[in-house]
């Protein structure tokens, strides 16, 4: 019952392919700055925390700077509703993401690392100090890696306190610098300011411990895997209306019909892609992919029967919204409100379709004018919940609402 | 506040600025620490800390009510977290919810009278594959059932 979740032996073509702890470190520290660039580059590897900006792009920016001090990080605030990989990376495969860590600090001339740890991953710490402490006796970490004369690279984990807004690169950066934690104004980007002041490259877990693999098995074996676009592997985490939840890895351009099968997901009403900030996709469009350039996810798959009421769902993500805008900007803050609002008026009945239809400009008002991911991402499923599931919410004999 | 417990406490977080640093990166770890040994973070306590890093005071008030696991307010020495999300709610949340109520004969967001228990929702825990899941200090609790759940509770000192 109690940390239950590290016996299952997992099976994947690119993260869960097999890897020797430390082996990356070795080949980076002999290949050396420009070839990591280049592998790291030519495997088209994107962010896999749900933005998709490319890793080598953001590394050669921080590598190409002139700083005294640059600084590697983490991003393991992993709070979108129904994801949990970076759970299994860290409490399962932290080696992998450790090593990518050390990897990318030798690429950009870092010499500290810090793993943001969300608060409510608290129970995961020792073990993780555990591994830290491992790996400085096998001088993976500390000073001249590997016999590598001034490579110096330390990782120091940092906890969060439970705010959802922290996993937004720059409210994350705040967090670190002791502040509240409220998203920046992007540009200047963290790859020219970030924490403290300094170059910064801000990475999700997922992405860093896909580098080990890029780094010891080559480019070209990475993009074997995946679409054109898209390329290699993504864990998702699949939870919900199905029989065996969990965290899977598939090539990018798995569609949701395939998913579904996988998964053992029968009578299945609607699947959310990409956590509560994500699109509703009905049965009818089953055969849309999982990849960036069509259903983009960080890797949250909730899966609905028939049973579901939608409207109920859509309450339980705008709740989530108003409780964790960070309240700094006026689209998110109220905005969210209103539409919880209209949720609610949805559900006694009490509305009419001027209403929902200003609603859903407001949305649209949301989606250019909020500050950051959060606000502008938030109405997507009040968007999509709505426009896709209108006959069950809306008719008089659907199950949606309760009036009729 | 007694003289001698704020005279403690000053100690205290002289101790913790010493281990930490006097810099205002060391603010978040400093009141974590205080909430986890104190439960909460009371006015004195922020006051302090902000003189002592040589920060306003509201700039620590400001941090203080940002986070959700930080508390202005004196809570229970256990903090119950559920996770309310909507996969946990598919699962049987609202029976755990029903069951913490009953047995600590309180509403979400209190704490018992004898300052035992604080009851929390929390937003995503990350075990929507095993839910419904509970955070109890810093334990994880998965796949609860309302006998589980009580069972936990009486498990906890």
């Amino acid at each position: 019952m109690e940390n239950n979740f590290k016996k299952t032996k997992r099976e994947g073509v690119v993260i869960f392919s097999p890897y020797e702890s430390g082996s990356s470190i070795k080949k980076a520290l002999e290949i050396g700055r420009e070839n990591i660039l280049f592998e790291v580059r030519e495997s088209k590897m994107k962010g896999r925390g749900g933005a998709g900006f490319p890793t080598a792009t953001k590394w050669m920016l921080v590598a190409a700077s002139r700083a005294d001090k640059k600084y590697m990080i983490c991003n393991a605030d992993e709070g979108e509703p129904g994801t949990f990989k970076d759970r299994v990376l860290l409490t399962e495969y932290p080696a992998l993401v450790f090593d990518g860590m050390v990897v990318g600090g030798y690429t950009i001339g870092s010499e500290i690392g810090i793993l943001y740890l969300r608060g409510e991953y608290i129970f995961m710490l020792e073990e993780l100090e555990d591994f830290l402490q491992s790996m400085r006796k096998q001088n993976l970490l500390g000073k001249n890696i590997l016999g590598k004369e001034g490579f110096n690279f330390d990782i120091a984990i940092r906890l969060g306190s439970g705010a959802y807004v922290c996993g937004e690169e720059t409210a994350l950066i705040e967090s670190l610098e002791g502040h509240r934690g409220e998203p920046r104004n992007r540009p200047p980007y963290p790859v020219n300011t970030g924490y403290m002041g300094y170059p910064t490259v801000v990475n999700n877990v997922e992405t860093l411990a896909s580098i080990p693999q890029i780094i010891t098995k080559g480019a070209d074996w990475f993009k074997a895997h995946g679409t054109d676009k898209s390329t290699g592997s993504k864990l998702f985490s699949v939870s919900g209306d199905c029989e065996k939840p969990g965290v899977y890895e598939l090539p990018w351009g798995t569609s949701l019909n395939e998913l579904v099968e996988i998964v053992g997901a029968t009578n299945t009403k609607a699947i959310q892609v990409g956590g509560a900030s994500g699109i509703c996709i009905p049965k009818s469009q089953f055969d849309r992919k999982l990849s960036y350039e069509d259903a983009s996810t960080g890797g949250s798959i909730m899966i609905f029967n028939q049973s579901r009421k939608m409207l109920k769902v859509l309450k339980n993500f705008m709740e989530f919204f108003v409780e964790e805008s960070c309240g700094q900007c006026t689209p998110c803050r109220i905005g969210n409100i209103k539409l919880l609002e209209g949720v609610v008026k949805i559900e006694k009945g009490d509305y009419t379709f001027s209403y929902i239809n200003s609603l859903k400009d407001l949305s649209k008002t949301m989606q250019v004018a909020s500050k950051c991911g959060l606000g502008q991402s938030s109405p997507n499923p009040f968007i999509s919940i709505l426009e896709n599931f209108k006959d069950e919410i809306f008719s008089s004999n659907g199950n949606g609402a309760n009036h009729a | 506040m007694l003289v001698y417990e704020k005279n403690s406490l000053s100690e205290e977080i002289e101790l913790l600025i010493e281990r930490f640093g006097k810099d205002r990166v060391a603010l978040l770890p400093i009141l974590q620490i205080i909430e986890k040994r104190h439960n909460y973070i009371s006015e004195f306590a922020q006051q302090e800390v902000a003189r002592l890093l040589d920060i306003h005071p509201v700039e620590v008030y400001s941090v203080v009510s940002f986070y959700n696991f930080l508390h202005r307010y004196p809570q229970g020495k256990n903090i119950v977290r559920l996770c309310k999300t909507i996969s946990c709610d598919m699962a049987g949340k609202q029976e755990i919810e029903k069951a913490l109520k009953r047995e600590l004969g309180i509403n979400f967001d209190e704490t018992t009278r004898d300052k035992k228990w604080t009851l929390e929702y929390t937003s995503c825990l990350g075990m929507c594959d095993q839910g419904p899941a509970m955070l109890v200090n810093d334990k994880i609790y998965t796949k609860l059932d309302p006998e589980t759940a009580v069972k936990i509770l009486n498990d906890t000192k």
